[in-house]
């Protein structure tokens, strides 16, 4: 092998990859000869990409995603794909259709999800950096049970062309790494326009974290420490709120009273847009193939029923249900008026404030299997939701502990100021040190 | 409105004539190509591809929506329509639901009952072809179907129109206004195949409406309406009730057929494409410019040209006829004008639809000559028509083909008279030519009225008892002996004086 050539053959205890590349190549540049995990829901040309779902085993993208275009640009080593929750269908990356990934801190706990894999690769120091995707939490997440840093960027900032789309409206491509510098050196290459994703704008991101936060104002808003927030999850984040206020920032309490109706718009909106995108696969052009003998109903049926988890097939027929002729009204127009209202909501407050803070999980990492109830794990995605709404930028860093794991203090900012939500966490970061 | 008033509103299809794909790069020119070979990533709706609008097809719609005086409205979207079919390979089609590009317009077509009638415009909106099923084998052995993308995400604009139709024959009136209209705003191509679908709603008044889909030409829409009148009427005539449905018209057996109620009941769970971001482009309304419609064209025809109002409505009813005209007239507008426009309108189309073949097979130059030939009297009428057919069958048997004066010579079908034409404007080789004579041993009509007069004694005898039907039937049978090539005139005056000499 050559200078730029190498195998990527890490001991994976976590079940972080689902595929490691035998021949990985590598350039010169920004991330020359880094290690990179890519999430198996973004399209690599010539590695397989399956979402970790047996409905795409065996598919192998004729085309690079746009952010995996620009990261082979800047010269990183594309290592391998990570797990996730099937389609990014989750809280835990339980919904793995090949097996769950485990967390590093702590092996009888899930890393979070759906970007688990990811997480997990980075926590247990199989690569410095890794790409995640967030349309509910699901960077974020499994960036505080595994303590390392994720940023969900502001929609429209990194093109998610490429991006094996759950659900279009809400879902960002965004850099996961072990210091908020390495996320940040990840989002300069990733941000910027795209003119295949019609949804990006032309905001590259050339920032380099700085710690002064001197006069900045934080609001802290009650709903992200009430009833339903692990008492001692709120009494870390406090610390740590208390620590940027001795770094020079100033707290405000604030509401964001819209959250009561946060997560119900959000797994309508979701369900919806999941149960069109996912209409494709049908075993006809990829993927496990459909029986050319049947008639292509019957054929269509079998492939998805056989190859599609549960909880795919269960939010498949609740964005079914909630599109149907006369429940449109019901279901998806009113979760559009609850979404304008978060949104509207963050924009009030943001006139008082520069970004808000709290915790990014309710609480630590579950324990594997802990959540079996469809129900009790969407209510986890309480405090991660509200911004996939309202399409704003937030970052979750390492925070301290509690119950021996790690919490994630979840700092949120306006539209198109990643570049804030970067320098408070990496203000945060540095002031621990 | 009466009892058994019939009411006909359309939905038109219609493949915008772009370089490229709705949302790709693809190109749109695949019908000479094989099957899957004008996709990308993009049109074949791999998992993780996005959508991105060909600002073209936008443009040319707009110029659709000015043009039928619809409203291009402030804010439109595109949404998804959601159904699984096997030629739909993102299993949603990404079209215009409650926010179309367009509304409100209007279209004036001829009406059944005299004069422009106006038939209004619902909606104009844009969105994607789906690909195309290849049915294969047959019923006992090995059926199976092959997906072709290369169609999918070619342009469509659907135009739909209010039910303003009274009867099939408005119905086909609108069709070809339309297409007129398309083709004369260089946004459509009625000749590419498949490059139109129509449906129709039909009901008589009354009773409920049914939709025809499925068909696929001009004539079909015709034939389709004209069918499910009849099939909708004899319902009512046995006291039956007309069942609110959709049905398919089987376009070789000129019937409408029931679908199967399973296909009926979608439920296309629209909404927004998030793929899109909104369309606000009202504001390119004023920057477009439109070029001379049907309607205008219409009118010049009729001043410029002294075109009847009938003649000049079937010039310009076709874009393609109507450049075919003014390139005929082009070398001597004054001289040609009358006499074109009654033998492209008369004769020309006939001869081509009998043959179906298309008014891009014939060549303005060469029609200009032939139909010179007949203005300088050096053929007949009927052997111009003669002529006409034999240049027509040598296009369609790709033979080689000959100018109109080698077919005249070749047939010897040179007008026989007396007198020999002079000062011709058109090439003719003067050895060839006739001798003029003016006797009967070299006459041609002289000889043939000659053999007439004595071969139908009986005919001779009833004009002398002042039978006319008698001199008509003579003055047949002496062009039938010169085939065709007599000047009919020439022939009347010579068959009378011979007459009275016999007297």
């Amino acid at each position: 092998m050559g200078d730029n050539e190498c195998c990527f053959e890490p001991e994976d205890r976590y079940n972080a990859f689902l595929t490691t590349c035998k021949k990985v190549t590598h350039g010169s540049g920004k991330l020359g000869g880094i290690a990179v995990a890519v999430k198996d829901n973004i399209s690599t040309q010539g590695i397989e990409t399956t979402c970790a779902s047996k409905i795409l085993k065996g598919y192998i993208p004729p085309y690079d995603a746009h952010v995996v275009q620009l990261l082979k640009g800047s010269g990183a080593a594309i290592v391998g794909k990570t797990n996730m929750d099937e389609f990014g269908m989750g809280t835990t990356t339980e919904n793995s259709a090949f097996g769950p990934t485990l967390n590093p801190c702590d092996t009888g706990r899930v890393p979070g999800g759906s970007s688990g894999g990811s997480a997990a690769a980075i926590a247990g120091g199989m690569v410095r950096m890794a790409l995640g995707t967030d349309t509910g939490g699901s960077i974020r997440c499994p960036a505080a049970f595994c303590g390392i840093v994720g940023l969900k960027p502001t929609y429209g900032r990194v093109s998610r062309y490429g991006l094996i789309a759950y659900a279009n409206s809400l879902e960002q491509i965004g850099p996961m790494g072990r210091t908020v510098d390495d996320v940040s050196v990840l989002m300069q290459v990733i941000a910027g326009y795209d003119r295949r994703d019609s949804t990006s704008y032309d905001r590259p991101y050339a920032h380099t974290p700085c710690a002064d936060i001197q006069g900045l104002r934080i609001g802290i808003p009650q709903e992200y420490f009430g009833s339903g927030v692990n008492p001692e999850v709120a009494a870390v984040v406090n610390k740590a709120v208390g620590r940027l206020e001795e770094l020079g920032a100033t707290t405000i309490p604030c509401s964001i009273p819209s959250m009561e109706y946060a997560l119900a718009a959000y797994y309508v909106i979701c369900t919806c847009e999941a149960s069109s995108n996912l209409a494709r696969f049908d075993g006809v052009r990829y993927g496990p193939a459909a029986d050319a003998k049947k008639s292509w109903h019957e054929a269509y049926q079998e492939v998805r029923r056989a190859n599609f988890g549960t909880e795919v097939r269960r939010r498949i027929m609740l964005g079914t249900f909630a599109l149907s002729s006369g429940y449109y009204g019901k279901y998806y127009a009113k979760a559009q008026v609850a979404r304008e209202n978060v949104k509207k909501d963050f924009a009030r407050v943001f006139a008082d404030v520069d970004v808000i803070a709290g915790p990014t999980m309710p609480t630590v990492a579950f324990r594997l299997g802990e959540k079996s109830d469809p129900l009790s794990m969407y209510l986890t995605d309480i405090l991660t939701v509200p911004v996939n709404l309202a399409g704003i930028p937030a970052i979750s860093v390492p925070c301290g502990t509690a119950e021996g794991m790690p919490v994630g203090l979840q700092i949120m900012g306006r539209p198109w100021e990643d570049e804030r939500v970067i320098d408070v966490a990496y203000a945060y970061e540095q002031g621990c040190i | 409105m009466a009892e058994g008033q019939v009411i006909v509103g359309l939905e038109v299809h219609c493949q915008l004539d772009t370089k490229s794909k709705l949302f790709c790069g693809c190109s749109t020119d695949y019908r000479a190509d094989g099957p899957n070979t004008h996709v990308c990533p993009v049109c074949l709706g791999l998992p993780g591809t996005m959508p991105v609008l060909n600002k073209r097809a936008i443009e040319y719609a707009m110029r659709v929506a000015k043009a039928l005086n619809c409203t291009v409205l402030q804010e439109s979207e595109f949404s998804r329509k959601n159904y699984f079919y096997p030629d739909l390979d993102k299993a949603y089609q990404i079209t215009q639901y409650d926010k179309p590009l367009a509304e409100g317009g209007y279209l004036e077509i001829e009406g059944d009952e005299g004069g422009e009638k106006r038939i209004r415009i619902t909606r104009v909106h844009v969105e994607e072809d789906p690909g195309r099923l290849v049915h294969m084998g047959n019923a006992e052995r090995g059926r199976y179907s092959l997906v072709d993308y290369n169609r999918a995400g070619i342009p469509l604009i659907e135009i739909v129109s209010e039910p303003d139709m009274r009867s099939p024959r408005e119905a086909r009136k609108f069709l070809n206004k339309l297409r007129a209209t398309l083709e004369y705003l260089s946004v459509f191509d009625s000749e590419k195949e498949g490059s139109l679908r129509v449906d129709a709603n039909i009901s008589i008044l009354g009773s409920e409406r049914v939709e025809v889909k499925n068909i696929t030409s001009y004539k079909g829409v015709e034939k389709a309406l004209t069918f499910e009148i009849t099939r909708q009427k004899s319902q009512l005539r046995r006291g039956q009730k007309v069942e609110r449905e959709t049905r398919h018209f089987l376009e070789a057996r000129g019937v409408t057929q029931s679908s199967r109620s399973k296909e009926q009941e979608h439920d296309y769970r629209y909404f927004p494409e998030p793929d899109l971001r909104p369309l606000h482009v009202q504001s390119w309304v004023e920057g477009i410019v439109l070029p001379e419609l049907p309607d205008a064209r219409r009118e010049r025809f009729i001043a410029q040209y002294g075109c009847s109002l009938n003649h000049a409505r079937t010039l310009t009813g076709d874009l393609r006829l109507a450049n075919f005209y003014e390139q005929v007239v082009r070398p001597d507008p004054a001289g040609l004008a009358t006499l074109a426009d009654t033998w492209i309108s008369d004769t020309l189309i006939g001869e081509l639809n009998y043959r179906d073949m298309s008014i891009d097979a014939v060549d303005p130059a060469t029609f200009t000559g032939l139909i010179g030939l007949i203005r300088e009297g050096v053929i007949t009428d009927t052997s111009g028509i003669e002529v006409l057919r034999v240049m027509l069958d040598q296009h369609l048997n790709n033979q080689p083909c000959e100018k109109p004066l080698a077919i005249v010579d070749r047939l010897n079908l040179r007008k026989v008279s007396v007198t020999i034409p002079l000062g011709l404007g058109y090439e003719i080789d003067a050895k060839s030519g006739v001798e003029p004579s003016l006797t009967s041993q070299s006459n041609p009509i002289l000889t043939a009225i000659t053999e007439a007069l004595t071969a139908n004694p009986g005919a001779v005898e009833d004009f002398r008892k002042g039978k006319k039907g008698a001199f008509n039937f003579l003055v047949g049978q002496v062009m039938k002996k010169t085939r065709g090539c007599a000047d009919p005139a020439e022939v009347n005056r010579l068959l009378a004086e011979e007459l009275k000499k016999e007297a």
